[in-house]
């Protein structure tokens, strides 16, 4: 079966060790997250955890049930087949140099990235868009010189139309 | 009012109906000890090393269906506990097991006897709960006991930290709430997946039943049996769940899987319909997971949503426990008037006779060596059936499980999913203490009997006569078999010759033990050792080579068997 990324958005109780539990429910099983974004929700005692993971639908599922399975979580989606909307944050500390200075500001304005900070020797950016989007930002700036990248992995939320 | 934690820890204890307990004490938990002393509202049983309170815990709550509940301090008695956690977590077994833990504010200095016992047991626990807030210990300790005996139970662990248990907080049983957002049971299944399983079953010529452990943690043996009888159904149970449908019942077919019998495994490759109730499909039951039951059709019940699926995909699922399953079905069956007829099952029935006949579970009588299936037997014709059996983990195993027919729920006792040695003698103690007037036997082998031989002391500190039947063949013996078999008899570190004299260690403890070398002391020493009222070691010498049959290689299919002296069968 076809191996893909999946979207998985997980509603826990926010209590320390609940983050290492998910995490090791799919360590445990050899299964990697590719990224990871984690914040309470507007129920304080609430926290989502959306991670994406790749792997072939069947095992997903199980992983899936793995996850329901745990004391501390209360509701597990996978959001990849669902109309969702995806957004992922950037933010890229570029280093500056009198050769890459010019071009670098016209690519910010191409590319649509904010800039946050701009001094002498180092500008940080901020970027916001699908995974895809965030990947080619980054290889078009790399050749510019960059000096460190934040990602927030990608936040996720269903449409409902 | 004002209570210091311990005191809380004991009053939720006698709430939770707890009888007794096993354990270890040490710095951290220095305090509930002195608590015990002064209050001794729960039996606490002193063990000899921490992993065998969990076993002893474990073995008791697989007897009585209760909770059964370990203690040890921090550090090197908490890490003592894993084996015995991770065991009852394959098995699924309700215990709750208190650890001590350093003060909250020495907690991540690496202070004296610390350990990250929450960190280390989170994957093999069911849940677990480190008590930063005095506040917070009755409804944890509640919640801990809640969740281990719901649903699929399991294993929970409660670290306690010195302080937390010193201080003085506000206890009142009726103000304690516990978290409820999971704690709930799953929804029922809709009736309409009955009257489909009913369709299922009037379509079946060639049905069988594959229940596991979940019939009796879910205390479903009375109604498996109504199914199995009226549906005319033969039923094969996993190791687990020996003991569920009744050992010398015409419709059993014994273990299926690796060392299951030809007639179970025949049964499931032939078969039209697969009802698997409580059990999970694991690789020792399925062998080749492309072949196991590949003509049939597979209805799969089972309370973890997460089981199902998982190593093989079935037909029809269904998320439930095993009793209201059960219920519904039979309740089913009674309204649509349906049982089918003897002629309807005839051929089917027929063949799995034939299989029978042509295969039994069988060995080579020896005039000169002690046959361990031999023991085993005559174990069971003095017993007449009623001990209740705990074994160690290896060839005397699958022998405690093929030769001793069992025909009690929770009356086989034995770590399946975990295959832990040096289980079987600390679990005979648990249940030895819930059910003094039984029989009870630990089947051991010389390797595992000296993996927890320590608790001989326990044995006789509290007068609790359990029964130890060693199969002693100075091997490592399930591993020397695989040697035997896959491996060109290269024997590497299973000869286990050196070994003590065991009559003289169990004297020594203070035990009566016997010896039996040659077939006719078989019956004389079980006859003088399983009656005596006192803690009692026999140690058969049995045959040295001999292996356990049948025998399927592993990643084989189910249908290819090795039946020992006879060829490969299909």
């Amino acid at each position: 079966m076809e191996k893909r990324e999946n979207v998985i958005s997980i509603l826990v109780n926010n209590k320390p060790d609940v983050l290492a539990r998910v995490a090791g429910t799919l360590g445990g099983k050899g299964y990697n997250i590719e990224s990871l974004c984690v914040d309470v929700t507007v129920n304080p005692d609430v926290s989502k955890i959306i991670l994406t993971t790749i792997g072939t639908k069947a095992t997903i599922q199980k992983i899936e049930a793995q996850l329901a399975r745990l004391i501390d979580v209360i509701k597990v989606e996978n959001l990849t087949d669902v109309e969702t909307v995806k957004r992922e944050l950037a933010l890229i500390r570029m280093t500056l140099t009198a050769d890459n200075k010019n071009e670098l500001i016209r690519k910010i304005n191409q590319l649509n990235c904010k800039i946050l900070t701009f001094n002498s020797d180092h500008c940080v950016l901020e970027f916001r868009g699908s995974k895809a989007e965030v990947d080619k930002v980054l290889e078009t700036l790399k050749p510019l010189g960059i000096d460190d990248v934040a990602r927030t992995g990608i936040a996720a939320l269903e449409r409902k139309n | 009012m004002k209570m210091k934690g311990t005191q809380i820890l004991l009053e939720c204890l006698k709430a939770e109906g707890v009888e007794v307990m096993f354990g270890y004490p040490g710095g951290a938990v220095i305090d509930i000890y002195d608590e015990l002393h002064r209050n001794p509202a729960v039996k606490h049983i002193l063990v000899r090393h921490e992993q065998a309170a969990v076993h002893a815990a474990d073995g008791y709550a697989r007897a009585t269906g209760k909770v059964g509940v370990a203690l040890a301090t921090s550090g090197p008695g908490a890490t003592n506990t894993v084996t015995g956690i991770a065991t009852a977590n394959m098995d699924s077994i309700p215990i709750v097991v208190f650890t001590g833990q350093v003060p909250t504010h020495l907690i991540g200095n690496d202070a004296f006897q610390e350990c990250d016992i929450t960190g280390i047991t989170r994957p093999c626990t069911k849940h677990n709960y480190l008590v930063r807030n005095p506040d917070e210990l009755a409804s944890t300790i509640r919640e801990a006991f809640h969740i281990a005996r719901t649903g699929r139970p399991g294993p929970v662990l409660v670290d306690l930290p010195k302080n937390v248990i010193a201080a003085e907080v506000d206890y009142d049983p009726a103000k304690i709430r516990i978290n409820a957002t999971k704690l709930s049971l799953p929804p029922k299944p809709s009736s309409k997946k009955f009257v489909q399983m009913l369709e299922m079953l009037r379509a079946s010529r060639r049905p069988v039943l594959l229940t596991g452990g979940g019939i009796l943690l879910g205390k479903a043996s009375d109604e498996l049996r109504a199914f199995a009888r009226r549906a005319k159904i033969p039923v094969t149970s996993t190791l687990m769940g020996l003991g569920a449908f009744p050992g010398s019942d015409p419709l059993f077919l014994g273990m299926p899987g690796m060392h299951g019998t030809y007639y179970a495994n025949m049964a499931i490759s032939h078969c039209d319909l697969l009802i698997c109730i409580g059990a999970r499909f694991d690789d020792r039951v399925t062998g080749k997971l492309d072949t196991f039951a590949s003509n049939a059709q597979i209805i799969h019940i089972d309370v973890d949503p997460s089981s199902i699926n998982k190593n093989i995909v079935v037909d029809l699922p269904i998320v439930s426990d095993a009793k209201s399953a059960l219920e519904n079905i039979n309740r089913l069956l009674k309204d649509n008037n349906y049982a089918p007829t003897d002629a309807e099952r005839k051929d089917w029935l027929e063949q799995i006779e034939a299989w029978k006949k042509k295969a039994p579970l069988a060995y080579c009588q020896d005039a000169e060596h002690i046959k361990p299936q031999c023991v085993i037997e005559t174990l069971y014709e003095l017993t007449k059936g009623k001990a209740i059996i705990t074994t160690e983990v290896g060839q005397n195993q699958m022998w405690a499980a093929q030769f001793y027919r069992y025909d009690d729920p929770n009356t086989f006792i034995s770590s399946g999913g975990l295959g832990t040695m040096g289980y079987g003698f600390p679990a005979a103690l648990g249940v030895k203490l819930a059910f003094p007037d039984r029989i009870v036997v630990d089947i051991a082998g010389d390797g595992s009997i000296q993996m927890n031989i320590q608790e001989m002391a326990t044995a006789m500190q509290y007068n609790i006569p359990v029964k130890i039947v060693l199969l002693n063949n100075g091997y490592l013996g399930m591993v020397r078999q695989w040697q035997e078999l896959f491996y060109e008899k290269r024997y590497s570190n299973t000869d286990m010759t050196f070994q003590p004299d065991f009559v003289k260690v169990a004297e020594a403890y203070g035990w009566e033990a016997f010896r039996a070398k040659r077939p006719e002391e078989i019956r004389p020493v079980l006859e003088k050792g399983l009656f005596s009222n006192r803690p009692c070691l026999m140690d058969f010498q049995i045959a040295r080579e001999e292996c356990v049959y049948p025998m399927v290689r592993p990643g084989a299919s189910i249908s290819e068997m090795t039946l020992g002296t006879r060829e490969m069968t299909n």
